[in-house]
């Protein structure tokens, strides 16, 4: 079943991979304007219809999968590789080092980021580029992330450095390099990749939070969770049910995240 | 056995009594707690509805015809240009506590506003010229009020002093008002109650005001105050998003109303000030009065009106808004959307096209950022429709939303920002759109507190805004501010898009609502309105 499920799973995210990646040949634009077409219903020429200034909603949520798919891995990484090397410098040397580093962690863990965010938003130059400015809201996203994951890496790498084959290796006269090469990263790297998955789909979900207070992506990008916020008005999903397409693909993408990465666990 | 009994059933009769709405009982949601109830204090929408509804005042604009009409004064008479004023008072008028109304009371009244330890910001709009207000009385029921410099809009400028009691033990509590304060549950409601004594009756003799209660509930979520209205838990509903109309419309047309064009206008404008950090050219571009018209020129004011605000909003000539009979300037239209002529105007200025980018002379490619506040739907929509209108000129917007505090330092303190889009909600008479003209003003949008006008057009309408704040004759202040609207379509230091309609909801017990584009929009006649059983 969990095998099935995680194929499944593997299979939807392809798809939707491949088609973030697809719409860059998209012949729409996601930020045209059609005047004449406000708020249409899906037809031919607009399979999920068109928003209330008339853009294209296919279009729009092909953009916005794109820009989840490749800020929010980036992100991730961002922040597990923070965490490895915070985590694993903490678990490693002990003591001083690692009640600052857990010190550290703890404050970043009860900063409250989405007013940090915002404030960071509101003192950035208003003429960046969309693109840029969303690039930085991942960044901060990337590298406020990290304090969870290092607690982890960092209770397992005292872990194998508590093991007996660790021991038995450092016994045996095996130089730090080696020991970080050959014992610790290769058993390390389980742990990182699962937080890695738990950290993409949050990210994701935390730009579709600062979509909802309208400081996520700015026009003309746009974001799945920009594209959620049309969801706050409850009767516009009784009269136009095709605008949960992006709530539906935002779903989905998490869920098949979500698991994979149960399956990864598992092994 | 029977005296508990009775006990039982009259302790159930009075818990039914308390906890069911009373059929009298008005309720509307206000949209955040009041934050006073201090009526010389109030600042903002919610603490205004509340002292609207409890407080006299002397005069009262009449937000149907827009003229000022007796209240506590029966009549008054300017002299001096507007310098003195007097009143004669309604006889027998008595507190909600009983005290009786005099000329001594409007006296209190008047040092208490302007008591500078206060800081009301209703005494602000009686300061005129330096030195204190004088007052003298006639008796119980007259007074004459000079003020050290002629003050223009009498004698409208009194509908928003509310009148207290110099001698009543609950100062604070007397009111003269249609209703007074019976409970406040912070977060919940504020329950008015009607007031024993108020001293208006209707044409048949019988008291008003007809309802024994407004229950003001406090629901910010617009969503939930839909709801509570459709399910028939409040009467009304002021100032509807223009979606939620549409959508009660299709529900419930008999419901809904569209008032007309409301006194407020969504403005963009450009930052103005010579100490802003912003590169050299771009603070020429915007020092050109051609490019603001040519920006004018290349907004789509029809498509804002259809498209973002759905139909329920006129295209802006000036600040003035086409409900404000008296003061509009009629002869101006709103600027035609023509981007061909808007390049041309370019052109002329030394702008050039290159593909489908836009230089200027020394060429830089124009592009300026269009600031706003986040979480307003239709503004963030307007700065889409924005963007793509001069992207058809060759300019490229970047459009950000910022959390209003942001905005505010920025637009006020900082001046780091290029243009700005956020709605302006002017008062009636002009004298009120003083903080807004004047170059020295902390509130001049573009460019604020200025130490001496920057252009000779500032200084002109520096000039023309006294002049008609410091006559009391009609015409001539008339004359001075068409001349102010005028100045400002010629040099577009504001660009004026839409004027949003008032568009609200009556429900069906409702009687005698007459919406109005003045605020309070929906309860202006609050002391007539009845509610059918």
């Amino acid at each position: 079943m969990t095998a099935a499920l995680q194929r499944a799973a593997a299979g939807i995210l392809i798809l939707l991979a491949l088609a973030a990646v697809g719409s860059l040949w998209f012949p729409v634009s996601a930020s045209a304007q059609s005047r004449n077409a406000i708020d249409a219903a899906p037809s031919m020429r607009y399979p999920l219809g068109t928003d209330e200034l008339g853009r294209d909603r296919l279009a729009r949520v092909l953009c916005g999968l794109r820009l989840s798919f490749l800020l929010a891995p980036a992100a991730a990484c961002l922040s597990t590789a923070l965490a490895a090397l915070i985590g694993g410098i903490a678990g490693w040397y002990g003591g001083a080092i690692e009640r600052i580093a857990m010190a550290a962690a703890d404050l970043f863990v009860s900063l409250p980021w989405l007013f940090l965010l915002i404030t960071v938003r509101a003192v950035l130059p208003l003429n960046v580029s969309p693109l840029v400015s969303i690039g930085v809201t991942f960044l901060l996203l990337g590298m406020l992330g990290w304090a969870a994951p290092a607690r982890v890496a960092r209770a397992r790498v005292r872990a194998i450095a508590g093991s007996d084959y660790f021991l038995q290796a450092r016994a045996a006269g095996t130089g730090g390099v080696r020991l970080f090469l050959r014992h610790l990263l290769p058993n390390l790297g389980p742990i990182l990749a699962a937080q890695f998955w738990i950290c993409v789909p949050v990210y994701i979900i935390s730009e579709a939070n600062l979509g909802l207070l309208g400081l996520g992506v700015a026009d003309p990008l746009v974001s799945l969770g920009g594209m959620v916020r049309e969801l706050s008005s409850e009767s516009s999903l009784m009269t136009r049910p095709w605008i949960l397409a992006p709530a539906g693909v935002l779903v989905m993408a998490t869920a098949c995240v979500h698991f994979a990465r149960l399956k990864k666990e598992e092994v | 056995m029977r005296a508990r009994f009775l006990v039982l059933l009259s302790s159930l009769l009075l818990a039914a009594f308390v906890t069911a709405p009373h059929e009298s009982e008005l309720r509307l949601c206000l949209h955040s707690e009041p934050r006073t109830f201090d009526p010389l204090l109030v600042e903002d929408e919610s603490s205004e509805a509340v002292r609207y509804l409890t407080s006299g005042v002397l005069v009262r604009i009449n937000r149907a015809t827009q003229q000022p009409e007796p209240e506590l004064a029966v009549s008054w008479k300017i002299f001096e240009n507007g310098r003195r004023i007097d009143f004669q008072l309604r006889r027998g008028v008595t507190f909600s506590d009983g005290t009786p109304f005099t000329a001594a009371d409007v006296a209190w009244t008047l040092h208490r506003a302007m008591d500078p330890a206060l800081h009301s910001p209703i005494g602000d709009a009686f300061r005129a010229g330096s030195g204190d207000i004088q007052t003298s009385l006639h008796g119980l029921d007259s007074i004459t009020i000079r003020f050290p410099a002629p003050l223009a809009g009498l004698p409208a400028q009194f509908d928003t002093l509310p009148m207290l009691s110099a001698l009543s033990s609950a100062r604070d509590k007397a009111v003269l008002g249609p209703f007074v304060v019976a409970d406040h549950k912070a977060g919940n409601y504020v329950l008015l109650r009607r007031n024993s004594n108020y001293w208006k009756r209707d044409e048949a003799g019988r008291p008003l005001p007809y309802l024994s209660a407004v229950r003001l509930l406090i629901q910010q979520n617009r969503d939930l105050e839909l709801r509570h209205f459709e399910r028939g838990e409040i009467d009304l509903i002021g100032k509807l998003d223009p979606e939620l109309f549409d959508r009660l419309q299709a529900k419930s047309p008999a419901a809904v109303r569209d008032a007309g064009p409301s006194l407020d206008v969504v403005t963009l404008w450009f930052n103005l000030n010579s100490a802003a950090p912003l590169p050299e050219w771009k603070k020429q571009w915007f020092a050109s009065a051609a490019f603001r018209r040519a920006i004018s020129m290349s907004v789509n004011r029809d498509d804002l009106c259809r498209i973002v605000w759905r139909g329920h909003a006129n295209p802006a000539s000036t600040f003035v808004s086409p409900a404000n009979r008296l003061w509009v300037d009629a002869h101006l239209k709103a600027e035609s959307y023509s981007p061909d002529a808007a390049l041309a105007a370019l052109k002329k200025e030394g702008f050039h096209q290159s593909g489908s980018t836009l230089y200027d002379r020394e060429g830089h490619a124009v592009e300026f950022s269009l600031v706003s506040n986040a979480g307003n739907p239709l503004h963030e929509r307007a700065l889409a429709m924005i963007r793509q209108d001069l992207s058809k000129i060759g300019i490229t917007v970047n459009t950000v939303t910022l959390d209003f505090p942001s905005l505010i330092e920025r637009i006020t303190r900082s001046f780091s920002y290029e243009a700005c889009l956020l709605p302006m909600l002017p008062e009636l008479d002009p004298i009120d759109h003083m903080n807004t003209w004047l170059s020295s003003a902390d509130t001049h949008p573009w460019n604020p507190r200025e130490k001496s006008p920057a252009t000779p057009w500032e200084a002109e309408i520096d000039r023309l805004m006294r002049v008609q704040a410091s006559t009391s004759d009609f015409h001539q202040r008339k004359t001075a501010y068409d001349r102010v609207q005028e100045i400002a379509r010629e040099q577009s230091p504001m660009i004026f898009l839409v004027h949003p309609n008032v568009l609200v909801a009556v429900g069906p017990r409702l009687l005698n609502a007459q919406p109005a584009t003045i605020r309070p929009q929906l309860f202006w006649n609050a002391d007539r309105l009845q509610v059918s059983p």
